[in-house]
């Protein structure tokens, strides 16, 4: 895990010997996902080849599409949005060791919340009924997935299996809600929840053409990191990650951990819901199952649970969503081609886990300390 | 975050070779047409259903001179498909687009439309209303009529007098199908029932191959289906030896000896007309709906096993509809619940706007809509 490295305090900055250590040490967790990432591109061009595609047409396409372009850049941040919040719900679990992989359940979940609340909420300005819209669909992803924490603390479930499961009991229980008792009587062919109101939508940054989900997943993203690096909460938590014995025989409270840090997770995701209902869709309906959550998780462990990493892996592969349509209007390919490439680079970072460790240029001592 | 010096190499590197494969402006590109037409499908545009429809009229509009078409399927109801057309646009220079899926109407469309006033949006099943954007437009057909032939010819091979409908969800445009589809059968024997299961999504292969198996359990022995790919239900009926009736598109190459007919969109028609007319210079109707006469739907051929007295009355029915002005709901009419629906002497015209909010299911139809 990433535990090692990142415990480690980083003595003697000040002298150049101890400053070159510490690039050193900080340079391997850049530099080994960063090649990895080249590995599984390289290897994606090399099965293009073998379809008879370009792999240089494809990468500049990839290129215009996602990063080329300032539509293309809207594009992208426009799908980045709802990725950094359900990444945060992989991520917060992880650094405890558990594999919660269902924020879809508390995506949707907190997106029918915020479309059933904001009938009740519309009498109220826009200013505080929005946070309190906002703070009830956090609170729904929190129950859901803090269930799950608390379910593997207290029951012994496991929490993969559990969190998968209960996306799918979400997404039923979205169904029926939004077919049945939320459902708005003049939404005929689409069920859904009654429009929100003008004034209870949330709208786009100013000058983008991109909503601020955007924005607070991205602040949701560096509140995560230092409450993991800089704060005893999260520093208990990297040690119950590393052993709950040795925890427990601290005397850490890992019950309260557990289930706090997977709440934590399940609020950013309900947050992510909310965000699909007030800046995009204006309703609730089955159009918030559409697999962000599952996206998260593969954003989270590219990301290798690092909250401040999520940002720029989730715009990489934002990005690489955002190139699919060109993709397969320009060279004929099936939109699964994105899927694939997405699958190449995942096999590429995990297999590079294995390589922390064993290059000696990472090594601090190399560099003057020990 | 500082970057090290070797990662900063690597990623000057990378950009090196981004840039040079742009500078060689290689990029695949557009032919140059005298218009460019857009297509989006919600689902692959080769499942045999809704999505082949539509991709089978793309292809008959690829056929016409001076016209550039680009598809992309799998296109989620979500801010995807707002990327996509606005990708379309700016990329490919689309000035025609058609969002296939009922789901991208509102908000998407209605949201992207008012931003680029110079391109034509056009929508199947969309609900066109005054104070809408006017370069929207909103087409549909009435494929209630192709099941209430599919009824017919089900009335006359059917041995045991039931009916098997698998059916998506319970909203007025799959109500009518039901419902047309047994008021069919019943022209022929008052005394015949139909079936109906309700899967909860549009796609779902395995809800749906259950649901054709327990109809024919049921001892259901013609079935039909309202799904967006008839395939699943299509194989499995016919492997469980009943005849079946065809939906969206020709399903008769997966059963050919079991296939009766299908109610199927006519979307090459509708779409070519469309697009000659822009391509003169001509505007679209911004709300447009039509049936068999008007060429929006059509029969599949008859198939092999369709007896005479079978193929007599589809034909005199057909002949009927073709005048235009078809009322497949007649008084008196009640609905399974023993509600009245139309007293005697009262009709709904194929054109009454009434059938878009069809909330009930007629008597005969056992099942029920919540």
């Amino acid at each position: 895990m990433a535990i090692a490295d990142q415990t480690m305090p980083p003595r003697g900055l000040l002298s150049p010997d101890g400053w070159l250590a510490a690039i050193a040490r900080r340079s391997e967790a850049l530099v080994i996902p960063l090649g990895a990432l080249l590995v599984g591109l390289a290897a994606f061009g090399v099965f293009l080849l073998s379809q008879g595609k370009s792999p240089v047409d494809f990468y500049a396409l990839v290129y215009k599409a996602g990063f080329g372009t300032a539509f293309s850049w809207q594009n992208t941040l426009s799908r980045t949005a709802p990725l950094l919040l359900a990444a945060l719900c992989v991520a917060l679990p992880a650094r405890l060791g558990l594999v919660v992989i269902g924020g879809e359940g508390a995506i949707v979940l907190g997106g029918v919340a915020a479309g059933a609340l904001a009938g009740s909420l519309s009498g109220l300005p826009g200013a505080l009924a929005i946070p309190l819209m906002a703070l009830a669909g956090a609170a729904i992803g929190a129950v859901w997935i803090g269930t799950v924490g608390a379910l593997r603390h207290y029951r012994g479930v496991n929490e993969t299996i559990a969190s998968l499961l209960m996306a799918y009991i979400a997404i039923a229980l979205m169904n029926h809600l939004v077919e049945g008792p939320f459902r708005d009587p003049a939404s005929l062919n689409k069920p859904s929840t009654a429009p929100l109101a003008e004034h209870m939508r949330i709208g786009d940054i100013p000058g983008w053409n991109v909503h601020w989900g955007l924005v607070v997943g991205i602040v949701a993203c560096i509140l995560c990191w230092i409450l993991i690096e800089r704060t005893t909460w999260g520093f208990a938590a990297r040690i119950a990650g590393g052993n709950v014995r040795a925890a427990q025989v601290q005397g850490l409270p890992v019950g309260r951990l557990i289930v706090g840090f997977t709440a934590l997770g399940g609020a950013f995701a309900g947050l992510a819901g909310v965000f699909e209902v007030a800046a995009v869709h204006g309703t609730a309906n089955a159009s918030l199952a559409v697999g962000y959550g599952y996206t998260g998780i593969l954003i989270a462990f590219l990301a290798r649970h690092n909250p401040l990493a999520i940002i720029p892996v989730a715009v990489l592969l934002a990005g690489f969503e955002a190139s699919s349509g060109l993709v397969q209007r320009r060279m004929d390919l099936p939109d699964a081609t994105i899927l694939v490439l997405q699958g190449f680079v995942f096999v590429a970072i995990l297999v590079s886990d294995t390589l922390y460790g064993r290059f000696r240029m990472f090594a601090p001592e190399r560099w003057g300390r020990g | 975050m500082t970057m090290p010096p070797f990662a900063r190499r690597r990623f000057l590197q990378g950009s090196a070779a981004l840039a040079g494969a742009t500078a060689l402006g290689a990029l695949p590109s557009m032919a140059a047409g005298e218009m460019t037409v857009g297509f989006i499908y919600v689902g692959p545009k080769d499942d045999f259903g809704y999505n082949q429809a539509h991709a089978e009229g793309a292809a008959a509009v690829k056929a016409m001179a001076g016209v550039t078409v680009v598809e992309e399927e799998n296109v989620a109801e979500t801010i995807d498909v707002q990327n996509t057309m606005e990708s379309m646009i700016n990329f490919d220079g689309a000035t025609l687009l058609f969002p296939t899926s009922f789901g991208y109407f509102d908000p998407h469309v209605l949201a992207v439309a008012p931003k680029y006033p110079d391109v034509r949006f056009e929508h199947a099943a969309g609900l066109w209303t005054e104070g809408m954007p006017t370069n929207v437009g909103s087409y549909f057909g009435y494929i209630g009529l192709g099941q209430y032939l599919n009824g017919i010819v089900a009335g006359h091979m059917t041995q045991t007098k039931r009916l098997g409908f698998v059916a998506a969800k319970p909203i007025p445009q799959v109500l009518q199908n039901i419902n047309s589809f047994l008021l069919g059968a019943r022209q022929v024997d008052p005394a015949i029932t139909c079936q109906v299961i309700f899967t909860g999504e549009w796609s779902l292969a395995v809800k749906e191959a259950e649901a054709t198996n327990a109809l024919a359990d049921a001892g259901c022995d013609v079935i039909t289906c309202h799904v967006d790919g008839p395939k699943v239900v299509i194989e499995t009926a016919a492997g469980r030896d009943c005849f079946v009736c065809g939906y969206h598109a020709n399903q008769a190459p997966l059963a050919p000896e079991k296939y009766l007919t299908g109610a199927e969109w006519n979307w090459p028609g509708v779409y070519t007309r469309m697009v000659q007319t822009m391509l003169d210079g001509g505007t679209i109707s911004n709300f447009d709906r039509g049936g068999l006469a008007e060429g929006y739907i059509k029969m599949s051929p008859l198939g092999p096993a369709v007896t005479d007295a079978a193929r007599n009355q589809f034909d005199a029915t057909q002949a009927e509809m073709m005048k235009g002005g078809f009322a497949a709901y007649q008084g008196p009419l009640m609905d399974n619940n023993g509600n009245q629906i139309l007293a005697e002497g009262e009709v709904f015209l194929e054109t009454d706007i009434a059938l878009e909010s069809m909330d009930y299911l007629v008597e005969g139809v056992i099942g029920s809509t919540s």
